[in-house]
């Protein structure tokens, strides 16, 4: 049914959590492995009929840590693996994504971002892009943050999920919030289905050593020249992904003399935001960044060179902003307006922080909350 | 009679790689291994077998078996075993664990694959302790014995009650076959040896969940002589922890 159903451009109108899990299926997953939490559930139920359909494994875990474990197997013996949470869930997951990363394995898991901290509430929120970006887990690793803004990008990022994935052995997720998840909009994939029989094969995954060496999986590295080799190996491919992989949109930002960085949610309000600003005539662009590790630093960086001033908008307290700050490096001034604990801001209210912002007056470098001004 | 050439009649199992293991003298982890790797070898498997090391003394089994291996977080070997078993099922796939990591930290993903009854085998080796982080007391450490973190010796008041194992999961409808054995003397390794050959044999048929606990000696984490370790297992660690079969759904 699903794959007559959604082929290649068929428009079709689903919510976000769907379009995800169809986009998956689509680019060859074939285990899920998961513990139910809002506001993703219907991801796994989606997915508990759909693998069933194309011959592949739906399994409801007994824990998040048990669901990464899963797929830290399902990955070992090659199988496009997903696994989907939010964000308490996730912090569960952050052992198993340490081991599959230092493991060189390539997985797909998604957080479907809920109000925290602690059990926080179900509303959308952006409050996890720490725990995105910064690993989460221990140890030295990196994994390739995607962050989608419509329920299109829902659907199409599991295959660039997958493909990146797989090039670089890494563990790649999606983050996005509990409204993209949940809402509707129509969709078309733009990508053939993937046919799991010519993914070309992988030279370290274990099926058994028959006519082969045998093969070893393994994390532990006692001795500490062979461990930092390792990290070094690791540094090497990250910076490799960094130089290839940063993906980002631009709008508005020729002639702007505000900059807005935002992602996700936060970057559709934002749009909103600055279509009401320019009819005003107050110059406002947007940058996006889509991937928010690796992130879009030199455009960063040179946007802060160009234009005076660059406000955040984030549904987080102060998150985002951070990395900002960082390439920015005292060029621009620094405005940030956040929204934490479920809480989405409303295109009037940003346009209000636009016009304070624009009327604000701090030195190159400086950083200003609006919400306290 | 005289032989004409000379012939080998004791070998390594080919399932065993030609690294040295690093076990104290008189530790159970040895022999269980090598029983392991015999059962692969007669049973005609290596080529076709994954095994999973935990997190405790017996980490380094990937290196000692010489069939695919995956060395996993601890106590979270069932999960993964789950995840390999289910994409690839041709394979035979077994976990290799410890009590701690099998009884304390990984209890949930043991039970959980056991009642989803999950067609690998799990060899479990209860030695009463956690001997590689130094001998702390472990779920299944006896009342009255001393750990370096139970020094006045285990205090149920205080530290609660060992966990019988194979007791729990045959409450369970899930597994498949149980059975408690001990690697403290000769014919106890034979039988040892019997109950693992059935729990590979009864994954080939894909008749679900197995586990082997084997009773098994440390006496660097017991503070004792190998020879008084074999006798604890015979004389304190059994009367507590009984041998024989827990569950078999094989004799209907
Ligand atoms: C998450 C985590 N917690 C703690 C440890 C430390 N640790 C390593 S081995 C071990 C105990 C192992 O004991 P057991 O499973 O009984 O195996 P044995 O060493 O006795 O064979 C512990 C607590 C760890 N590696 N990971
Ligand atoms: S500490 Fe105990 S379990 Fe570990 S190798 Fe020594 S005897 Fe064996």
């Amino acid at each position: 049914m699903g794959i007559e159903k959604y082929k290649k451009g068929t428009k079709v109108l689903i919510k976000g959590n769907e379009a995800m899990a169809e986009g998956a299926v689509r680019a060859g997953c074939r285990f899920f492995g998961g513990y139910p939490i809002t506001p993703q559930n219907e991801v796994p139920e989606y997915l508990s009929w759909r693998l069933f359909e194309v011959g592949g494994t739906f399994i409801q875990a007994e824990s998040e840590v048990a669901a990464i474990n899963m797929l830290y197997g399902a990955s070992a013996c090659g199988t496009r693996s997903m696994t989907s949470s939010s964000g308490c869930g996730i912090s569960l997951k952050q052992e198993g994504i340490s081991y599959i990363a230092s493991a060189e394995l390539p997985i797909f898991y998604a957080n479907m971002i809920r109000g925290g901290p602690g059990l926080g509430n179900i509303a959308p929120c952006q409050g996890d892009y720490f725990q995105a970006t910064r690993g989460g887990g221990h140890g030295d690793y990196r994994v390739i943050v995607l962050a989608p803004n419509s329920v299109q990008e829902m659907g199409n990022f599991p295959k660039l999920v997958y493909d990146l994935a797989d090039k670089y052995r890494i563990p790649a997720m999606i983050l996005a919030d509990g409204l993209l998840g949940q809402m509707m909009e129509p969709v078309s994939f733009d990508f053939d289905w993937v046919d799991i029989s010519k993914i070309p094969s992988k030279d370290y995954i274990l099926n058994g050593c028959k006519g082969r060496e045998r093969r070893v999986i393994n994390t532990l590295h006692m001795d500490v020249d062979v461990l930092e080799k390792h990290n070094w190996h690791l540094f090497e491919k990250y910076n490799k992904i960094a130089a290839n992989e940063i993906r980002f949109e631009e709008r508005y930002t020729d002639d702007a003399e505000l900059i807005i960085v935002a992602y996700g949610t936060a970057a559709r309000i934002a749009v909103d935001a600055i279509v009401k600003a320019r009819k005003e005539g107050i110059k406002v662009g947007l940058l996006r960044p889509i991937t928010l590790w690796p992130f879009p630093e030199d455009v960063v960086a040179k946007l802060a060179e160009r234009v005076g001033k660059i406000l955040v908008v984030e549904m987080s307290l102060g998150q985002l902003v951070e990395d900002v700050r960082m390439f920015a490096n005292g060029k621009s001034e620094i405005y940030f307006y956040g929204r934490p604990g479920g809480v989405v801001p409303n295109p009037e209210e940003v346009l209000g922080v636009i016009k304070r912002a624009m009327k604000s007056n701090i030195k190159a470098g400086e950083f200003c909350h609006l919400k306290k001004l | 009679m005289p032989f004409k050439e000379t012939m080998k009649i004791f070998k390594k199992p080919d399932c065993l790689t030609k690294i040295p293991m690093r076990y104290c003298p008189g530790c159970g982890h040895g022999i269980v291994h090598r029983l392991i790797a015999e059962v692969i070898d007669e049973l005609g498997i290596r080529e076709n077998t994954v095994g999973i090391a935990p997190v405790g003394c017996s980490v380094f089994i990937d290196e000692y078996f010489d069939c695919d291996m995956i060395q996993t977080a601890h106590g979270r070997a069932p999960a993964v075993a789950t995840g390999i078993k289910r994409c690839l099922p041709n394979l035979v796939v077994f976990s290799y664990q410890g009590d701690g990591d099998l009884a304390a930290i990984g209890t949930a993903e043991t039970v959980h694959a056991a009642t989803r009854s999950e067609n690998f085998t799990t060899i479990f080796v209860n030695n009463a302790i956690y001997g590689m982080t130094g001998g702390q007391q472990a779920p299944t450490t006896l009342p009255t014995q001393k750990t370096t973190t139970t020094p006045y010796g285990r205090d149920t008041k205080i530290h609660g009650f060992p966990v019988k194992v194979c007791e729990m999961l045959a409450s369970l409808d899930g597994p498949t076959y149980l059975e408690r054995v001990t690697v403290s003397k000769v014919a106890g390794v034979l039988k040892t040896k019997r109950a693992i050959k059935k729990a590979f044999q009864l994954q080939l048929d894909g008749l679900g969940f197995s586990l082997v606990e084997v009773l098994s000696p440390c006496p660097t984490g017991w503070g004792i002589t190998p020879q008084k370790a074999c006798e604890y297992v015979d004389e304190v660690m059994t009367p507590y922890y009984p041998l024989g079969v827990f569950k078999d759904l094989t004799k209907k």
